[in-house]
């Protein structure tokens, strides 16, 4: 058996006996990327010798056989996350030969953890898409159909860890970027709470909504990666300090008597046909398993997405100013100063990132400030309140993940609003700044493509929603379902 | 026709703090470029600020000290334009909530009257880096960059240069007493721009305002208040208009020059700044900077009067400067006569302070040591005259006057015995002297005295020196 193909608990309980090394752990994954990512272009930067001499590092040090949490695990981290000495480039084409200068928090934690950090992996650029197809270096295939989209914008991330080119992989979401990608690659992809995971190191697309997690091949692998990131920062003053509680020893308490909410909004015509069976499938389960289902009402879901592009855009057109060729990253010369940012920005940005910056730059303007950036905060805080007054009558909210499966390359690039649309389901709890997990509920007939469900938690509800996660994965076999490669 | 001017002031002070607004970077001033930097005040991707508390609190004592309403609950906004200075090109800086909102300065006018110029905000934010420009090419020193920042923008209520001079003064003494800056224009620490505008008298509207920047020092801001409302009125004689622009202030040319019409004026499309959350400014907050709290100038002037029995011009020389106030006072506080200790600081320690180029914190005689000397004085133990040998003595080395006095042996000599054979020696030497004192001439007593003195090498004790010549001369 090869050792790629494992968990990250059976290849932790492989290494505390020492049955494995890190470095076969290693040389086992640098084998399979080696094998198939050429196909799949799930990596943008990898230093096969750097990875086996981290791995040496741990063999010789012990800690692969002690109980750190990821002793000798190699995690793949998507390229707008720090790693010193490393490539960080936000797939972009302004921080090409950027190195970075620092180890971002979830980074540290890693490196306390006693994980190897493997490579960065492809995305949108500055995390702006849902398809992966905004990098400037290239397009990430879905491993279960080469001809398709991952997702995104961590779409490179979701892919290694469904093609076993990763254990795991960190990812960004702000609007969806961990779970639609990993719905569409059929792994499990968690989004913290707004405040759980620091920020410190992830280049900030829109800071209000912004939050790392991890990508994993099941739900136990999920809560042992949160663990592992979860905490408060003093260099993050959005990051909470509470306690961080053990998401392993909180699995297999079961649903029953748990109320699931689903909203009645969420399931509307358009949806893809196979994605509501599969999904109303997976409910069905959950009642099988105990749960108690009850209708929510979100009222305010259909102002969701015009929110999200007033908000996040007008926070990046700020974030993204720092980009300017005058302290690090590509410069283009000019006649002056103003001639050089403008060449700089011009030949560095991708379409799409224009495309944000200036709507948030409009949308921040004197004139328009209050009738567009200032209104998207009140609904925001109206959206907040639903999703309060929901959870009044449920314990966990479950929705499909995308409205439909992977689609083709191309297919979607020349109307960035269908493109949005993607994202319907999951930008909401961004905004809310709740937590919630997609993973695996099934597949398309012809051609076989993974669906994902989605569960919602409450702030700082990850204990339930990853016990609820659980408890439908140890009741299906979706997760252990691999692309042919 | 007659017109007066109108002026505004806004001043940006940097924060006396160990490190920067967002980051931990030092913040002294002189290193060498770029040296106190990190990735956060170099805006370096994926970084995140942290608030220093140093600061809110230094911000929240200045509005104390100018009466203003210290905001319950705070923010902190960007502020967008592009500029190589800025690290992240846009500031963070605060918008519609500031810490301290209204507020007052007062300043003196000639003839002893005072006015109070109004403080509509005192708001903090975090410093630029400083550009240097060569002939083809420009450096950016990012040592400055993240530097607390508090600017106090004034109301329009000044209506002279003079005035505008005396504001800054004025609002320089609070800040430097408070500790808040240094408030060294040289290094920067205090900077000002201004807004101007002039109206025919009696008119209740402003006329076109006009903002100044690049006044470096408050003399600079007299001379270009003083350029513009010349200029401005000059126009209007003529029937021009004034238009609303930004100058820039030539120090050298000793004229403004237009820097960017109204068409040009930033939108600098401020928003909260997600990274940070709000200042919640509690009553304890407000309490430990009430405790904090120094005495304003005005009431440390009246309390040195009153207290030390000074003179009120004494009291104003040592009140202008805070450190040699507390210098004074250390002194002071410890003495029998004040007075005195007041003496010797505006006299003999100010002139050899300027004459050492030296500030009162590099003065090497300790306070406690000024006041032994008085003691010594006062005391009978030196002459007036051994006390400035001595005081000299202690400015270079640093010692105490009493050792001063035993090594040098220079306690005065009162015992009678040794006096008399100084007496004898000077009368023997001086006949002419002693004539003219027998045949009426008072004064020539003086000339043997100096005799006398100088025979006991300063250290005879004048008063008994006097007595036995009188008694001598007469009696023999």
């Amino acid at each position: 058996m090869s050792l790629h193909t494992l968990t990250i608990h059976q290849l932790r309980e492989k290494l505390r006996r020492g049955n494995v090394s890190a470095r076969e752990a290693t040389q086992s994954l640098l084998d399979r990327i080696q094998s198939v990512d050429g196909k799949l272009k799930a990596y943008l930067w990898l230093d096969a010798e750097d990875a086996l001499a981290q791995a040496d590092a741990i063999d010789r040090s012990g800690i692969a056989k002690n109980g750190k949490l990821l002793g000798g695990v190699p995690v793949a981290i998507k390229d707008v996350i720090n790693v010193e000495g490393q490539p960080c480039t936000c797939a972009s084409k302004i921080l090409k030969g950027h190195t970075s200068v620092y180890d971002a928090f979830v980074v540290q934690r890693l490196r306390e953890a006693g994980a190897i950090l493997l490579g960065r992996t492809n995305m949108d650029e500055f995390a702006m898409g849902s398809s992966t197809e905004n990098s400037s270096w290239g397009i990430t295939h879905n491993p279960w159909d080469l001809e398709r989209i991952p997702g995104g914008s961590s779409g490179g991330s979701a892919a290694a860890v469904a093609a076993d080119e990763a254990f795991a992989a960190l990812g960004s979401d702000t609007g969806g970027s961990i779970r639609q990608p990993a719905s569409l690659c059929g792994c499990v992809g968690f989004k913290p709470t707004y405040g759980r995971v620091s920020r410190y190191g992830l280049v900030a697309f829109a800071s209000s909504l912004d939050q790392v997690g991890p990508f994993t091949k099941d739900v136990a692998d999920g809560a042992l990666m949160l663990r592992v990131l979860a905490g408060h920062d003093p260099h993050d003053t959005t990051s909470v300090p509470q306690p961080v509680p053990d998401y392993t020893a909180g699995l297999g308490k079961g649903v029953k008597g748990l109320r699931i909410g689903l909203p009645k909004e969420y399931f509307i015509d358009g949806m893809d046909r196979e994605v509501e069976a599969a999904v109303r499938a997976a409910i069905k389960k959950l009642q099988d398993l105990g749960a108690e289902i009850v209708e929510i009402s979100l009222p305010h879901t259909d102002y969701a997405v015009a929110v999200y592009y007033l908000i996040a855009t007008a926070e990046a057109s700020a974030n993204l100013a720092r980009f300017d060729g005058v302290r690090y990253g590509a410069r283009v010369t000019g006649e002056d100063v103003i001639d050089m940012y403008g060449k700089t920005r011009g030949a560095g940005f991708g379409p799409e990132v224009k495309r944000r910056i200036i709507l948030g730059t409009y949308a921040l303007s004197a004139g328009y400030h209050d009738a567009y950036y200032v209104r998207a905060q009140k609904v925001r805080t109206l959206i907040r309140q639903d999703f309060e007054k929901a959870f009044e009558r449920c314990d966990v909210i479950v929705t499909p993940t995308s409205p439909e499966v992977a689609f083709r390359i191309g297919e979607k690039t020349d109307d960035p609003l269908k493109m949005y649309l993607c994202d319907i389901f999951t930008i909401s709890v961004n905004l809310a700044g709740i937590c919630g997990v997609s993973l695996p509920c099934g597949f398309t007939n012809d051609p076989r493509l993974p669906i994902g469900l989605q569960v919602l938690g409450k702030p700082f509800g990850e204990e339930t929603v990853l016990g609820v996660a659980h408890a439908y994965e140890q009741a299906t076999e979706w997760h252990k379902a691999r692309p042919n490669l | 026709m007659q017109y007066e001017a109108v002026i505004g002031l806004e001043v940006h002070v940097q924060l006396k703090t160990k490190s920067k607004m967002f980051c931990g970077c030092a913040t002294e001033f002189g290193g060498s470029p770029n040296t106190q930097v990190c990735p956060v005040c170099l805006g370096y991707p994926g970084v995140l600020p942290v608030m220093n508390e140093e600061a809110v609190s230094k911000t929240i004592r200045t509005g104390l000290m100018i009466g203003s309403k210290v905001a319950g609950f705070s923010k902190w906004d960007r502020k967008s334009y592009f500029y190589p200075d800025m690290p992240k090109n846009y500031q963070i800086s605060q918008y519609d909530l500031p810490l301290c909102a209204e507020g007052a300065v007062e300043i003196k006018l000639d003839g002893g009257k005072t006015k109070a110029i109004g403080v509509t905000r005192a708001h903090l934010e975090e410093d630029v880096a400083k550009s240097t420009h060569f002939e083809t090419t420009s450096g950016v020193d990012f040592n400055r960059a993240g530097v607390p920042l508090m600017e106090v923008v004034s109301e329009p209520d000044m209506r002279s240069p003079e005035e505008a001079f005396a504001y800054i003064t004025a609002l320089k003494e609070i800040l430097v007493s408070g500790g808040i800056s240094d408030c060294d224009m040289e290094k920067g620490q205090l900077r000002c721009d201004s807004n101007v505008s002039v109206r025919p008298i009696g008119q209740k509207e402003f006329g076109e305002k006009v903002e100044i920047k690049n006044m470096n020092t408050i003399s600079g801001v007299r001379r270009a208040l003083a350029y513009e409302i010349q200029r401005q009125t000059a126009a209007l004689q003529k029937g021009e208009k004034v238009s609303q622009e930004t100058r820039r202030w030539d120090d050298a040319a000793g004229r403004t020059f237009v820097m960017r019409t109204k068409e040009y004026a930033h939108d600098y499309r401020y928003f909260p700044d997600p990274d940070l959350m709000p200042v919640v400014v509690s009553e304890e907050m407000i309490a430990a900077a009430r405790k904090l709290l120094p005495e304003l100038p005005e009431a440390k002037r009246q309390r040195f009067i009153k207290q030390y029995g000074l003179p009120e011009y004494d009291a104003g020389v040592l009140v202008a400067d805070t450190a040699l106030a507390g210098y004074y006072e250390k002194a002071a506080v410890a003495s029998k006569n004040p007075k005195a200790i007041s003496n010797w600081v505006m006299t003999e320690l100010l002139g050899k302070l300027s004459e050492a180029k030296r500030t009162i914190g590099e003065c090497a005689i300790q306070p406690e040591h000024l006041t032994e000397l008085v003691a010594l004085v006062d005391g009978g133990q030196i002459s007036g005259k051994i006390g400035k040998e001595v005081f000299a003595e202690m400015f270079d080395s640093g010692k105490s006057p009493g050792l001063i006095v035993k090594e040098k042996g220079l306690v005065q000599v009162s015992d009678t015995g040794a006096l008399e054979g100084f007496v004898n020696e000077a009368i023997a030497k001086s006949p002419k002297s002693v004539a003219d004192f027998k045949a009426g001439n008072e004064g020539a007593i003086n000339f043997l005295k100096g005799q006398v003195m100088k025979l006991s090498k300063g250290k005879a004790n004048p008063q008994l020196v006097g007595e036995i010549l009188q008694r001598k001369l007469r009696g023999g």
